[in-house]
């Protein structure tokens, strides 16, 4: 079945994703998907469905079942001139190719000083909410952040999806493009016709407020959203800042708006420790201390493996949001 | 060359009893005789220089040096594409790296051209000669020969990669996914175990339950065919064998060259821990550079004198390497960030 992207005006993430790839595959002859499941299946969310009818099997690969392979294969790839996107089922399964992602993918632009680059997306579901169990669940972009070399980007709904996914693929550098499965299909926006980019490095204020900074990312973002609502009737106004590109990522942004709130709440759904949150509130309390005026507070998951059954304890919430703004807004 | 294993018997002392083979003129015969010579002048540098404290690590290929340059003339420069490892010189000096640019990377500078020091010794990346980036992980490379050779195919370009590797690696899953997929998109690919015997300490009894990594193909739907890996003809045979095939849309082929390692695993390493003495002397009968040198002494593409003042020539080129190397700048902290990004920096 072919799919048929655009006359639509109203998108899903998926769906936005999905014209992303189209309409990148139809542009360049060069991208090409591989991943396992991709092809008639159109993958387990059926982001690639209907590529393999327009595009055929030779640039929609269903690859064996081996996450190594697909990223050294994908890379092997980008060396020799095409643009591979390797979609890995869950980003829990990466870790098989993660040797390859974090030792060869990210490290071939400085180990030959500039003569060999990676232009190649990895993209990957990840986070909870899903009843996804400990294996598909998971929010590991801590590990992919720390490696110098990668870049990772998350969007947080269908517009920035697909422009973040065609910058991705244009870009000289390796991105991780992390997908919120858990808002796949929660919300529609309407997209403009055609290919547009949404530019990596750029966080997005996506709501405007005064009083206290929620910086998030991904699913969390509707999350910082009802916590806004909620904090509404008691007169507190909540900035919420999409990151978007978690690294390189946006330090203007942050300082911006630790500038004009001077109270910040980070927000992620992977554990506490060692997590991207933390580098968060180090870049602010090293760079815009000046502005603090109440502590810098973590709202993440628990530092325990991703529970199944208890997977509502786990995740974070609008409550506790309201919390942590709570404890910073009254020091 | 059907599926499964070919194996040619091998003797205790091989005779070099092959024709001089097709594609190879006496001009090419003499380039890899400098080849294996210049390379083992290197080697013995290196260590040199190594136990002087001059630089901070060596890993040497000698014992290897017949499969290198075997299956390095066996393809077609400035066509097919290397992708080795980190015991390769003599392959890559067979397609063009010279000694100056091997002793700028044993001695880590800025103008090293391979990494501009940022890697150890032999982890190759030279684009102008087709031979590709490696790391220090054994075997992640393999993955990225398939893809190589899998955008020769999308691309319709007539390219072959050959990668290589111990017998050690392939033992890791990298390895075995590589293989996997290679055989059933069966893409251009050759791949070639320089099989020493050793992954550092651990003999091949440990590694694999199956005698000959070669058998090893079969689960790949691939042939696997063998070699004597200290003849550099026999291997320059074979791998051409496996790089018209690849070259002919017919697929990968796992050549597996028995060769041996003369020297410890590393500069960092003392073999006398796990090897014995008589086990070590026993193997300078296996030496491919006399075993060379008899053949084209025997063809008349060389007498003693041409070898004299072969080696001589080599011996130069290194000691000239050597001194101008050592003197050139090491990188400087201005260079930590550059090509992290395409970009440069980040803020």
């Amino acid at each position: 079945m072919a799919v048929e992207v655009k006359k639509q005006t109203q998108f899903t993430m998926v769906q936005a994703l999905r014209s992303a790839l189209f309409e990148e595959m139809e542009r360049d002859e060069n991208v090409v998907c591989l991943g396992e499941d991709i092809g008639p299946r159109g993958g387990v969310f059926l982001v690639t469905e209907g590529l393999i009818d327009r595009f055929g099997k030779d640039r929609v690969i269903d690859t064996p079942l081996a996450e190594a392979g697909i990223i050294g294969a994908a890379l092997g790839m980008a060396l020799r001139g095409l643009k591979p996107v390797a979609e890995i089922q869950f980003i829990d399964f990466l870790y098989p190719g993660f040797d390859n992602l974090v030792s060869e993918v990210a490290k071939m632009r400085y180990r030959s000083a500039g003569q060999f680059g990676a232009s190649m997306v990895v993209r990957s579901p990840y986070g909870g909410g899903v009843r996804g169990g400990g294996y598909h669940s998971q929010s590991p972009e801590a590990y992919y952040v720390a490696t110098p070399g990668l870049k990772v980007v998350v969007p947080s709904n269908p517009y920035d999806a697909k422009g973040l996914l065609i910058s991705s693929i244009r870009d000289p550098d390796p991105v991780v493009f992390m997908e919120p499965k858990k808002i796949y299909r929660a919300v529609k926006s309407e997209l403009p016709e055609g290919p547009y980019e949404v530019p990596l490095g750029k966080a997005a204020v996506s709501r405007a407020g005064k009083h206290v900074s929620v910086i998030t990312f991904g699913a969390m973002v509707p999350v910082a959203w009802e916590a806004a609502d909620k904090m509404k009737a008691d007169g507190v106004e909540v900035e919420v800042v999409d990151m978007r590109t978690l690294q390189p990522y946006d330090t203007d942004a942050i300082m911006q708006t630790v500038a004009k709130t001077g109270h910040v709440v980070v927000l992620q759904e992977a554990p506490r420790i060692g997590g991207y949150g933390g580098e968060i509130a180090a870049f602010v309390a090293e760079q815009a201390i000046e502005y603090i005026e109440g502590p810098i507070m973590r709202v993440a998951g628990h530092d325990t493996p991703f529970p199944y059954a208890l997977e509502k304890a786990y995740m974070p919430t609008s409550d506790r949001v309201c919390r942590a703004i709570k404890k910073t807004l009254n020091f | 060359m059907a599926g499964g294993t070919n194996e040619r018997r091998m003797k205790s002392a091989p005779k070099l009893r092959t024709p001089l083979p097709d594609g190879l003129t006496k001009q090419a015969l003499r380039d890899m005789y400098y080849a294996m010579v210049m390379t083992r002048l290197c080697d013995d540098r290196a260590f040199a220089l190594n136990r002087q404290g001059k630089i901070p690590f060596a890993a040497t290929c000698q014992g290897h040096e017949a499969v290198q340059v075997g299956a390095a003339y066996a393809l077609k420069r400035g066509t097919d594409w290397l992708v080795p490892y980190y015991r390769d010189t003599a392959m890559a000096v067979a397609f063009g790296v010279t000694a100056k640019e091997q002793l700028m990377c044993l001695f880590a500078r800025k103008g090293d051209i391979f990494s501009s020091g940022r890697q150890f010794p032999n982890h190759y990346s030279v684009p102008d000669r087709n031979i590709a980036s490696i790391s220090s992980i054994i075997a992640a490379h393999v993955t990225h020969a398939v893809g190589m050779a899998l955008a020769f195919k999308m691309r319709k370009e007539p390219r072959v990669t050959l990668v290589s590797f111990g017998e050690g690696s392939t033992s890791e899953g990298e390895w075995h996914e590589a293989l996997n997929f290679a055989g059933i998109h069966k893409v251009p690919c050759v791949f070639l175990c320089e099989n020493n015997e050793y992954a550092i300490s651990v003999p091949q009894q440990l590694q694999m339950a199956v005698r000959n990594v070669a058998d090893r193909a079969a689960g790949y739907g691939i042939p696997g065919v063998l070699c004597d890996g200290t003849d550099v003809m026999a291997t320059y045979v074979t791998v051409r064998e496996a790089v018209e095939r690849a070259r002919r849309g017919e697929g990968p082929t796992l050549v597996e060259a028995k060769c041996y390692r003369a020297m410890s695993h590393t500069s960092d390493d003392n073999q006398l821990t796990y090897r014995t003495n008589d086990e070590i002397e026993a193997l300078k009968g296996r030496d491919p550079i006399p075993k060379f040198e008899a053949w084209l002494k025997e063809r008349g593409v060389l007498d003693d004198d041409a070898m004299a003042s072969l080696r001589a020539k080599a011996q130069a080129e290194v000691d000239e390497a050597t001194d101008w190397a050592e003197e050139q700048a090491p990188p400087t902290e201005d260079d930590l960030y550059t090509h992290v990004y395409a970009q440069g920096p980040l803020a």
